[in-house]
């Protein structure tokens, strides 16, 4: 078994492994993690396919900012709950779903094979001698040049729109729920029979004050902690 | 001992279909917001490994160069949708995609 072989049945295993991971696993961490493998493979088969800076940028780019900017939203937001994958919200998405992406993988092997296995085009052919970060750097800032100063103005707005989207807004008590006043008066009436239970002697007058209009703010405001404790 | 096998190019080209087709896949059947920005970022690196392989098999470092911009437009892309899925979680935090129009108007 050659070198190269046993390189690309290792680190392609462990991405269609890490690939499968990110679907199938039911926690968002784990599918994080499973992504980072997947990540891992391709910076191998990188460096097989001597494209080494390209593989270094995929280990910091990906695995070092991509995936635990992934890992801090799960953590920060709490949402590390495991989905339940056996229920099919929409009848028949599976279904539909296994037809398009095998439509979606005979098209590519179809154009694949439809050219022999090989590239069509011109062979440009570069110096072997060159490392391949010194070709990447003349492309980049010769041919490339006008993208390459537009890709710093997209990072600019990325930046300038993230903030602005993740920023605590007055405006967003605006948004309606619709499952709020539902929620709501749930907590209300949850909140009345604990406190009817802790205090009997008080249970008339507590019944009464929740009756009035403020009994729906004040179930919305311990909405919060009930939320983030499940 | 398999000394006939060779590693042609072509393998990559069909382990980066393998890939992208696994990623779509997962972009249509999960609900989770959050994994299905992971199946997105799986179907952009089946792509960069195909840039990759062109640029060898046609010796042209173009192909290269088109994986930076794919990393930047990932990147872009990571922060701006986990902003909009902050924004959508923090007022539900049990929401799946079918209650992105929430954040409608």
């Amino acid at each position: 078994m050659s070198v190269e072989l046993f390189v690309f049945v290792v680190a392609g295993g462990a991405c269609l492994a890490g690939a499968i991971g990110v679907v199938a696993s039911t926690h968002p961490v784990h599918a994080a993690l499973s992504l980072v493998g997947t990540l891992f493979g391709i910076a191998v088969l990188f460096v097989a396919q001597e494209a080494n800076f390209l593989a270094a940028v995929q280990v910091i780019v990906y695995a070092g900012a991509i995936v635990v900017l992934f890992l801090f939203v799960i953590m920060l937001l709490g949402v590390d709950r495991a989905d339940d994958l056996e229920v099919e919200p929409l009848i028949g998405q599976r279904v539909a779903a296994a037809i398009v992406s095998l439509g979606i993988l005979a098209l590519t092997f179809g154009a694949i094979a439809s050219t022999g296995y090989e590239a069509t085009g011109a062979v440009v052919g570069f110096d072997e001698d060159v490392p391949d970060i010194n070709r990447l750097g003349e492309s980049l800032f010769t041919t490339y040049l006008f993208a390459f100063e537009i890709t710093s103005i997209l990072l600019v707005i990325a930046i300038a729109g993230a903030v602005l989207m993740a920023r605590h807004s007055r405006r967003s008590d605006e948004i309606v729920d619709p499952g709020q006043e539902e929620r709501a008066e749930e907590i209300a009436e949850r909140m009345e029979a604990a406190e009817r239970r802790a205090h009997p002697e008080l249970a008339i007058g507590n019944g009464h004050r929740r009756g009035d209009g403020e009994g729906a703010d004040a179930g919305d405001a311990e909405s919060e902690p009930e939320e983030v404790g499940r | 001992m398999i000394t006939a096998l060779e590693v042609t190019p072509a393998w990559y080209l069909v382990l980066g279909a393998v890939l992208f087709s696994i990623g779509a896949f997962g972009l249509l059947i999960r609900r989770n917001p959050l994994v299905m920005f992971m199946c997105v970022e799986l179907m952009l690196n089946a792509v960069t490994l195909t840039f990759v392989t062109f640029s060898r098999m046609l010796e042209d470092t173009g192909g290269q160069s088109i994986v930076v911009f794919v990393l930047v437009v990932a990147a872009a892309e990571v922060v701006v949708g986990l902003a909009i899925i902050v924004a959508l979680l923090r007022k539900r935090p049990d929401a799946t995609a079918d209650d992105v129009a929430l954040l409608e108007g």
